[in-house]
């Protein structure tokens, strides 16, 4: 069962550099929500927050409250390395592990996690590459090197991986923007399919993209929320001005 | 006439290597008509006679080198793990610096220090306390004379591990950050991310860098020549006296008394030089090949 | 592995890389702290002074080795600099397509030759036709093994000028050697003296490739053509010899020379501090 994230307060830091402000929002379970805006308007830091990666940048820091099925994840005592297991992360370029086979990339969460049994990795491995829309592509090829595949492949890969570990969020970053069109679409058809059993959360700085696979968007502007509505609400009759300018194309 | 200039000065390195390697071949022809492969095999080094045989000294060397990466080797990735991914950055300029300034030390004077004060140590404490405790093992056997294979194997991991740091070091700094990431956002922790993203993707590099330190273990001489005993015997033993390619050249070249001598301690040389080379270029096609990973990945 | 343990296992494996680090470090304080505890009580103006005295008297010092050393380095450079500067040039700049690429190859070859290597290359072009072992051979021992050394760095700094500089300056109308003379170089100067105080560095140190080509030399030398003392060969020979004044003295002789390379390596790091941030 998919479960939602409630923001509360979230304010983060880049040294003395204040990125976040004051940020207040609910993802729904079970649906895709789009992060948009312009270039520095604190939308990858907004969702590296929410698997606490962004503290691992020297300097950077993090405060308020992530609430992850009613647990805070900021609370004290909580540990980041067991809060990215639920909350899985793609990126903007994909990153499979060169000196791993296809199979050894899927499995390596999992592993991670102390799962031996060959049956049991063989198992989670195929599901994930299903889900991942990879396996009829690849399961000839499992032995072969993660960075042999095409572009649209490898980032499927990397989707299969975090899928692996069965997490109960996950975050894109960006996650076709390295990609063709084609490759596009075909993340774009399986992000439609993962939302019945995951939550997603995707940054994107395209918006038709945000307008194709979400339910809700968010817009945010120099480190704020401006606003986030559902997503045909946003794309049609904004309730804030900047929001407006920014999806008519006045700026960004 | 510019161009001229440089490219001439340029060809001067391809001139100086080229003789350098021509040179010695005709030294070292003599010697080598005289014993042929058998100079690789015979253990004899009789000036007196006119007969020399190499191998207590191709043992040397080479026990002498491998024992000084085993030491140097685990010390030296750990280290370099160590700076790359462990430390807080307000570490890593000072450690960096103590281990340049390493580096800068002349071999002379590790020498210095080696038989004035490694040499007693060991003759003192350490070999009496492993003679005691392993001495069931050839290794550890024989009269604890401080100088020695042990003397010379300590000191020369003393001298290798900076470059196996430097060279580490670089290797781990250039796996793509992307890597790491990726291994955090499945939820690794900081050892787990070193393991499987930087260390695996860094293999060969790091095999590279533990190959220029061999490279640089093969072809030491002073500090070598002034702990090792300069006795051309091969021995099972740690605490026994030993003797190295280059020691034996820098002992013997100025005083060699017939021509077939001289061509004798000019094809220890030449060997020597073929060795390095070998091991430098393979090293460093190790070393340049972690930046070819990165480009497979990009496509 | 459940959670704890991969927890202890991540702090295990910091607390053995920092262990590892500080191992490393340890032999090099110990080094310096005893080298300066035994050369610094040593050192006196005798040492700077006076020419070692005959076997079995106390005193004297290595003033013929301290200025051989430096002898042998400015012969050195008089070879290797021009070469290695100029050489450095081409690589960076030249459009040929094999040349580059070889000798970029051979400098790396160069420098991984074990220096007694080159020693008994100076001795068979320089020492044996002269009959003699003298400065010049000595100083060319040292400028093969700096020539690789000045390439590269060289060739680096070079390229690292942006061409819109060159540009600019061709655009000018300037002859290229010009360019090369008096926009080029001066920009890379920082680096370019970098890589010369590196070398400079290691090459004062070297001891072995001068065992028989400079040969050592316990009196002044007269002129290049004959044997020279050094630092690194008086160390040596101090201190294998059974005298313990003779062992003062080679540490006083070690700690001088310790202070001569750092502070060589410490002119190459002040010099490239501010003037190198525009290029890197």
């Amino acid at each position: 069962m998919a479960d939602g994230i409630i923001v509360r307060q979230l304010h983060a830091w880049f040294g003395a550099l204040h990125v976040l402000r004051g940020i207040d929002l609910t993802v729904d379970p079970g649906a895709v929500t789009a992060i948009i805006g312009p270039s520095g308007c604190g939308k990858s830091t907004f969702i590296r927050c929410l698997n606490r990666m962004h503290e691992v940048v020297p300097g950077a820091r993090a405060q308020g409250q992530v609430l992850l099925n009613g647990e805070d994840l900021y609370a004290p005592g909580v540990d980041p390395v067991q809060i990215r297991r639920r909350v899985g992360m793609v990126f903007q370029k994909p990153n499979p592990f060169p000196m791993m086979s296809v199979f050894d990339n899927v499995a390596a969460g999992l592993r991670l996690d102390g799962v031996r049994n060959h049956a049991l990795l063989d198992e989670a491995v195929e599901r994930a590459l299903h889900q991942a829309a990879l396996w009829d592509e690849v399961k000839d090829q499992l032995g072969k090197s993660g960075a042999s595949l095409s572009g649209g492949q490898q980032q499927r890969l990397c989707i299969a991986r975090a899928l692996a570990v069965r997490p109960e969020v996950l975050l894109m970053d960006e996650p076709c923007s390295a990609l063709d069109p084609i490759a596009t679409a075909k993340i774009e058809e399986l992000i439609v399919e993962l939302k019945k059993d995951l939550t997603i959360v995707i940054v994107t700085h395209n918006m038709q993209q945000a307008g194709r696979v979400s339910e809700a968007t968010a817009f945010f502007l120099l480190g704020e929320l401006v606003e986030c509505d559902r997503t045909t609400r946003i794309f049609t009759n904004p309730r804030d001005r900047r929001t407006e300018d920014y999806i008519t194309g006045r700026f960004g | 006439m510019f161009r001229l200039l440089i490219r001439a000065s340029a060809l001067a390195l391809l001139v100086i290597v080229l003789g350098l390697v021509v040179v010695m071949i005709m030294a070292a022809l003599s010697s080598i008509r005289a014993f042929g492969w058998w100079f690789l095999f015979t253990s004899i080094w009789d000036p007196v006679a006119e007969h020399f045989g190499a191998l207590p000294l191709i043992y040397g060397t080479i026990v002498s080198s491998v024992l000084a990466l085993l030491i140097a080797v685990p010390l030296g990735i750990g280290a370099a793990v160590f700076l790359s991914e462990v430390a807080p950055p307000w570490i890593r300029p000072p450690i960096s610096f103590l281990i340049e300034l390493l580096a800068a030390v002349p071999s002379v004077v590790y020498g210095l220090w080696g038989i004035f004060v490694l040499a007693p140590w060991l003759r003192t404490q350490v070999q009496p306390a492993l003679g005691a405790t392993l001495g069931f093992l050839p290794l550890f056997q024989g009269p604890p004379y401080g100088v020695g294979m042990l003397a010379a194997g300590l000191i020369l991991a003393i001298m290798v591990v900076p470059f196996i740091i430097a060279v580490s070091r670089e290797v781990l700094l250039a796996v793509p950050d992307a890597q790491r990431e990726a291994a955090l956002a499945l939820g690794a922790t900081r050892w787990e991310v070193t393991r499987l993203a930087v260390l695996r993707y860094a293999r060969s590099g790091l095999i590279g860098a533990i190959l220029l330190g061999l490279g640089r273990a093969l072809g030491e001489t002073m500090a070598v020549t002034m702990v090792i005993g300069n006795r051309a015997e091969i021995s099972a033993s740690l605490f026994a006296p030993s003797y190295t390619m280059a020691s034996m050249i820098a002992n013997e070249f100025a005083e060699a008394t017939s021509d077939l001598y001289l061509s004798a301690l000019v094809e220890v040389g030449l060997l020597l030089f073929v060795v390095t080379v070998i091991v430098n270029a393979l090293a460093r096609l190790l070393v340049w090949s972690v930046g070819g990973a990165v480009k497979e990945v990009r496509e | 592995m459940k959670g704890g343990l991969r927890r202890v296992v991540n702090r295990m494996m910091a607390c053995l890389t920092a262990f590892a680090a500080l191992l490393v470090v340890l032999p090099l304080i110990l080094i310096l702290a005893f080298l300066v505890y035994q050369g610094a009580s040593a050192v006196n103006l005798d040492f700077f002074t006076q020419l070692p005295k005959p076997v079995g008297e106390p005193g004297g010092g290595m003033a013929n080795a301290i200025v051989g050393s430096l002898t042998l380095v400015g012969l050195a450079s008089c070879l290797g600099l021009p070469l290695g500067i100029l050489g450095g040039v081409y690589l960076a700049e030249s459009r040929d397509r094999r040349l580059p690429w070889i000798i970029r190859f051979l400098a790396d070859v160069l420098n991984g030759v074990p220096s007694i290597v080159i020693g008994i290359f100076a001795y068979t072009i320089v020492v044996l036709p002269m009959r003699r072992f003298s400065a010049l051979a000595g100083g060319f021992a040292l400028a093969v093994i700096m020539l690789p050394i000045v390439l590269r760095t060289t060739e680096e700094l070079v390229r690292l000028v942006p061409a819109s500089l060159r540009e600019a300056a061709l655009a000018l109308g300037i002859p290229e050697w010009k360019v090369m003379l008096r926009v080029v170089l001066p920009t890379a100067r920082a680096g370019i003296i970098t890589g010369v105080m590196v070398s400079v560095a290691r090459i004062a140190g070297e001891t072995a490739p001068l065992l028989f080509t400079a040969f050592g030399n316990r009196f002044w030398h007269h002129g290049l053509l004959q044997p020279i003392a050094a630092l690194p060969l008086q160390i040596f020979a101090y201190a294998i010899a059974p005298y313990d004044d003779w062992h003062r003295q080679a540490w006083a002789g070690a700690l001088v020379l310790i202070v001569m390379i750092f502070s060589a390596s410490l002119v190459a790091r002040i010099v490239t501090r501010g003037r190198f941030s525009g290029l890197r």
